[in-house]
């Protein structure tokens, strides 16, 4: 085949074409993969609550109540979990923007009496090795079983009951951050719904 | 015969005399940015693979089609659009890799040796050739990250495609994970590399 000569009309026609093909291919694989992305993304959030709360019988996404925060674009998300229709707990998410790279979210799980079941980290961007220990277990223990009502959210050198993970306070603070606010946030929801 | 021989010299060139990564130095971006684990250098370099791949097979298939004067523009649509279709794939079937990757994902339109390798061989290779060219480029580069990435992540992390091999809360060289221990770690793997390819040529 002989290459074709640069002038006007073949310029035109063969940028057209080319960006023609690909628009639709593009919108045809949006289209087919639309579906599976919001699956995974609803599996991802299935999981955490499944990781926070104890078991329960019924579907926190379908029971989910939305607040709207005063601190963040974002609506707090509120999942209640019930077993054989009593209340055992619910799982919220935290955020805080004052992570050593920027935003730290988390998934936290209480129970009715307001201490922690578990936390999960579901977003974050520290320094790996160092930040990136908030996901670790030897981190998290700590928190579980207590109650934020006695025991205070800040770190050992603020004050708080906390221990920091070494070389890596800012992240830590900005987690507690984070969880107090999902602590206030269930209870505030405890107060104004009181489930049950 | 000697065509037989001219594939298999196509397929090699790209993994040892001319690899991208530790002879060229080419796809430095994602080279450096994604590397800090071994799953994380493999899902990139095979990403890579994919659009790489594609965009010299349709080059190559087009490439009487487009004028020459307007050849950069349809590269790069071509490129883009099979790196938006890697983009919505990966979101869609392995959401895990694709927060790994992030924004590098879309950055895979920028990396000069798919624009290379689509201007340099694809626009003026028949298909099999330019297949081959794609074949051997893209191996090479998946290799150099892999290996780029193993490394950090071993000493950085003490673990090898996720599987630790020391304590939890043990010391490690952390600095091979931030930024600087990218350049450290592929001058060395890249002087290694040279080293080894000299002395079997």
């Amino acid at each position: 085949m002989v290459k074709k000569k640069s002038t006007f009309a073949t310029m035109v026609i063969s940028l057209v074409m080319i960006t023609l093909v690909s628009g639709f291919v593009l919108g045809y694989v949006n289209d087919i993969t639309q579906e599976p992305k919001a699956k995974a993304r609803l599996e991802k959030k299935i999981n955490a609550i499944k990781q926070v709360l104890p078991e329960f019988d019924n579907n926190p996404i379908e029971d989910v109540i939305k607040i709207p925060s005063s601190k963040f674009n974002d609506s707090i998300e509120i999942y209640p979990a019930y077993k054989n229709n009593e209340f055992i707990g619910a799982a919220l998410s935290g955020y805080s923007n004052k992570g050593y790279n920027g935003l730290i979210k988390i998934m936290a799980g209480f129970k009715p009496d307001g201490s922690i079941q578990n936390i999960e980290v579901i977003e974050q961007k520290e320094t790996p090795g160092l930040g990136t220990k908030l996901k670790n277990n030897s981190f998290l223990k700590q928190f579980r079983g207590q109650n934020p009502s006695v025991f205070n959210l800040d770190v050992s050198k603020d004050g708080g009951d906390v221990d920091a993970i070494a070389g890596a306070t800012i992240s830590t603070r900005a987690f507690n951050e984070s969880l107090k606010m999902a602590y206030d946030e269930f209870m505030a929801y405890l107060t104004k719904y009181t489930p049950n | 015969m000697t065509k037989k021989l001219d594939q298999k010299q196509n397929l090699l060139k790209g993994i040892i005399k001319e690899n991208p990564v530790f002879v060229m130095l080419l796809g430095m971006c994602p080279t450096l940015g994604v590397t800090s684990t071994a799953f994380n250098g493999l899902g990139m370099g095979v990403a890579t693979l994919f659009v790489l791949l594609m965009s010299n097979i349709v080059v190559s298939l087009i490439k009487s089609q487009i004028p020459n004067k307007v050849r950069i523009p349809a590269f790069i649509i071509i490129i883009a659009s099979f790196v938006t279709i890697v983009e919505m794939v990966l979101e869609a079937f392995i959401p895990f890799l694709y927060e790994q990757l992030g924004i590098f994902i879309p950055l895979i339109v920028v990396n000069c040796l798919i624009l290379g390798r689509a201007e340099a061989f694809a626009s003026k290779n028949n298909l099999q050739s330019s297949i081959f060219d794609a074949l051997g480029m893209g191996i090479g580069f998946i290799l150099a990250l892999t290996s780029l990435g193993a490394v950090r992540e071993i000493l950085g992390n003490g673990s090898f495609f996720g599987l630790s091999f020391i304590p939890e809360d043990s010391n490690s060289f952390i600095l091979f994970i931030l930024p600087p221990g990218a350049f450290i770690a592929l001058a060395y793997l890249s002087l290694v590399f040279n080293r080894l390819t000299l002395k079997t040529s």
